[in-house]
């Protein structure tokens, strides 16, 4: 890695009507480099990287990219100058496959045909050169995430792409897939070629990257060498405080058993599973991707017609046979996917928060009370301190943080007293995270039985009271979480099961 | 900061002409008319016009509620005429009382619309097959019923709600906007109309709120069944005969409205009020071109220009 710039961003300045989104904002990048972008949601990084792409036009300063300054009217321009976007959803087309989505619109033609001879030599000669193993003739929607996104990186490198911006790349990855990521990144940069990396995942900087720049509020922080630098300087850049912790002290005050799962059943999903939760108390469910945690939570919420087993509600035997018996029960559910299962985001916060529990707030019976409405909302965006210019902004107007706290509202409106949370913190900041572990501590306090499902170990072992581990659709086991660490939980994870 | 200021209110006046803009358009489209004809800016004239509009957008109201929920309905027209065949035939072959015929045809409406829900939400077939289905089946019954004839030969009571006036306004535009101040306030007002929106946002969302996605869906579809056999009825009164291809082609009307009201196609955002605005351009510019004699034939080709300009417009501003 030399230290020739490939890329400067100088004082960037970009306003949209009412806020400052990037002031006078800094970047550079090296040959061969990757460069961590780090901020809280809503600091500026997808902006600034829209402004480079030829998204979004900036008002003040300057790019230059391999020494000359330039404007980009479109992303198109963008790419033929050398600069890639792999965006967290990727835009692959399902039916087509590798090679196919590789080369789209850039097939080698025999006459008025494609080549496919060609293009499955080039497509495979891409594939190698990054040391990845998938076959160029699958179809896109048969292979996994993983997969898929090393398909994106590829396309970006056979267009010759000199810079690659990665934007959270590993957030729907499973750890193995993580390695092979990492593996690819290190190819990259044999290749010469410069990373932008986007990330929440802090540990993820100082495993990959060379140097990071920090954001916060649209203002350039600062600008250190990995090297030189600790997750505890990071955090206090980025958030412009010290977090004492990274986890709160939790305290338990386990009661009666409030919930008991009892040899419960989903063909295809779940096997025979088994477990109580007490009241006070927070259950958490680890294992690795498709071990069937999410499937677990999805049927005792109702989400599944066919299962066997029973669930028991304070000792009494519950028929849920869809979300709306579950939530009746006193039982909510928080969904992994936000923006797929949890939020409606072209109807406002305040319709978003009140859906679950509209029914009991009516006027004459009929109508929707919208006085009552506006309070409820408005009570939880303060309990919440949800960051919203009013309560009828449209929930795609939030940051994900933000928008993470409106489901969570949701849920918490129907005074449940089993809360399932999902992986809760996914893609949220590290402040926003905090203010979720406190909030999982007042649901504690207030009697409430919660069950935290997440792929973070940490986060499982220094939030719950007792864990659960699954591996393939069953529960090989419960650890105390008080004397257990990782290694415990990779054990039964991977299929061992306790003496 | 002038400049700023500036700039946030050319940014509101912009934001309120495009909430408003089919309105606007609306507007010069009279304006432009009551120049070029003399006659088009008279009373009788207008009121013809939102006569002649009423049965089409009685059917794009259902059709409104259809499409925010992220569905379609191709099968209006046939319901339409079905309805108003069952009607019909009720009074002249069977003899009942007009009120009661009129009650059994709205039934079969509503009948017909809850099938393609159960269709579209319990066995989650795709709503364009299944009411294109409906389309068909629905027009073949109503052929079946009337043997390929017209029923006709209504007394007063039944003639009143299509002919009749109400003072000088003619009964089926009481009715159309009954409906339309109905079915806004539904939209607006009530957990059902919040949840049309919600599933025509996010569906699988709403289903994990705890809202029963289903049986709203087959309530959308059954009160545009029951919708449609209101126009019918209304139809089948006011032309004094059921015929047995009434309501051809209304279904894409009805969409035509609807979608030039500023309604997504992809449901979750839009209303009636955009769909009765949709339903008087069509129904203006007909009527304008009329005046001005020009041949029905390129009427054709003008409806269907105005349609694409306006997505487009539409498109584009939302692309700012």
């Amino acid at each position: 890695m030399g230290n020739e710039k490939v890329l400067e961003m100088k004082n960037i300045t970009k306003t949209f009507p009412g806020v400052k989104a990037l002031d006078k904002v800094n970047f550079s990048l090296r040959k061969g480099e990757v460069h961590a972008l780090l901020g809280e949601n809503g600091a500026g990084k997808s902006t600034l990287m829209k402004v480079l792409n030829g998204i979004h036009r900036r008002d003040e300063g300057e790019i230059i990219l391999k020494g000359e300054p330039v404007e980009f009217e479109s992303t198109k321009q963008a790419q033929n100058a050398g600069l890639a976007i792999i965006h967290q959803e990727l835009e692959l087309i399902p039916h087509l496959n590798v090679a196919e989505n590789i080369y789209l619109g850039r097939e080698d033609r025999k006459g008025i045909f494609v080549n496919y001879k060609k293009l499955y030599q080039k497509t495979e000669a891409v594939l190698d050169m990054l040391g990845v193993e998938i076959d160029p003739r699958a179809k896109i929607k048969d292979l996994n995430i993983g997969s898929q996104q090393m398909v994106e990186i590829a396309k970006a490198v056979s267009q010759d792409a000199e810079i690659l911006v990665m934007d959270e790349p590993t957030s729907s990855l499973t750890n193995q897939e993580i390695d092979i990521l990492f593996e690819l990144i290190e190819r990259l940069k044999e290749q010469e070629i410069s990373i932008v990396y986007i990330s929440h995942r802090l540990e993820e900087v100082f495993e990959i990257c060379d140097r990071v720049t920090v954001l916060r509020d649209g203002e350039f922080v600062g600008e250190v060498e990995t090297a030189e630098t600790d997750e505890d300087q990071l955090i206090n850049m980025m958030v412009g405080r010290t977090i004492e912790d990274r986890f709160p002290e939790m305290k338990f005050n386990p009661g009666e058993e409030i919930l008991r799962v009892d040899n419960l059943a989903v063909p295809g999903e779940i096997i025979n599973a088994s477990f109580s939760l007490k009241k006070g108390e927070i259950l958490g469910v680890a294992g690795l991707m498709g071990s069937g945690r999410t499937e677990l939570a999805k049927s005792i919420f109702g989400v599944y017609k066919e299962k066997t087993g029973d669930i028991y509600f304070r000792g009494q035997k519950l028929k849920i046979d869809s979300p709306a018996d579950a939530l009746d029960n006193g039982i909510s559910y928080l969904s992994e996917d936000r923006k797929d299962e949890g939020l409606v985001l072209g109807l406002p916060v305040a319709d978003n928060i009140s859906i679950s529990v509209l029914t009991t707030m009516l006027k004459a019976h009929t109508f929707i009370n919208a006085a009552a409405e506006k309070e409820l909302a408005q009570k939880y965006i303060d309990d919440l301190s949800i960051k919203t210019p009013s309560e009828m902004q449209l929930v795609k107007n939030l940051s994900g943080g933000n928008q993470q706290k409106v489901v969570i509202s949701k849920l918490l409106s129907t005074k449940p007293e089993v809360v399932i949370l999902d992986e809760p913190t996914r893609g949220i900041d590290v402040g926003a995270k905090r203010e979720i572990y406190n909030l999982m501590q007042d649901l504690v306090d207030n009697g409430v039985g919660v069950i935290l499902i997440s792929s973070e170990l940490p986060e499982i072992l220094n939030l719950s009271n007792r864990i659960l581990v699954m591996h393939e659709k069953e529960i090989m086991g419960e650890l105390d979480a008080a004397d257990a660490d990782q290694e415990d939980i990779m054990k039964l994870a991977t299929g061992r099961r306790n003496q | 900061m002038n400049n700023l200021s500036s700039n946030i209110n050319k940014k509101n006046i912009l934001e309120i002409l495009n909430k408003f803009k089919t309105g606007i358009g609306l507007l010069a489209l009279i304006i432009i008319l009551s120049f070029l004809s003399p006659y088009f800016l008279t009373i009788p004239n207008l009121l013809n016009v939102v006569r002649q509009v009423s049965i089409i957008a009685i059917v794009s109201f259902g059709m409104t509620m259809v499409i925010l929920t992220g569905g379609i309905d191709l099968s209006v027209g046939s319901m339409l005429a079905f309805s108003g065949a069952i009607s019909a035939g009720m009074i002249i072959n069977s003899g009942l009382n007009v009120f009661l015929a009129i009650l059994i045809g709205l039934a079969a409406g509503t009948a017909l619309g809850l099938f393609n829900g159960i269709a579209v939400a319990k066995a989650k077939l795709p709503a364009f097959i299944v009411t294109l289905a409906m389309m068909t089946i629905a027009r073949g019954f109503t052929l079946i019923y009337t043997n390929g004839r017209p029923i006709s030969g209504f007394e007063k009571t039944f003639r009143f709600f299509g002919a009749g006036y109400l003072g000088r306004i003619p009964v089926p535009v009481v009715i159309m906007f009954l409906l339309l101040f109905v079915i806004y306030i539904l939209l607006k007002k009530t957990p059902l109309g919040r949840y049309i929106y919600a599933i025509g946002g996010n569906e699988k969302a709403t289903k994990l709120s705890g809202i029963n996605t289903d049986k709203i869906k087959i309530a959308v579809y059954a009160l545009n069944g029951f919708l449609a056999a209101v126009s019918g009825i209304i139809l089948t009164s006011r032309l004094n005969s059921a015929q047995p291809m009434a309501g051809e082609g209304y279904e894409l009307d009805a969409i035509a409205a609807v979608v030039l009201g500023g309604t997504s196609l992809s449901g979750g955002s839009g209303g009636v009020i955009g769909t009765i605005v949709g339903a008087l351009i069509i129904a203006v510019l007909n009527n304008g071109l009329n005046l001005l004699n020009v041949s029905s034939f390129y009427q054709l080709v003008a409806k269907g220009a105005v349609i694409l300009l306006a997505v487009f417009l539409d498109r584009k501003s939302q692309q700012q």
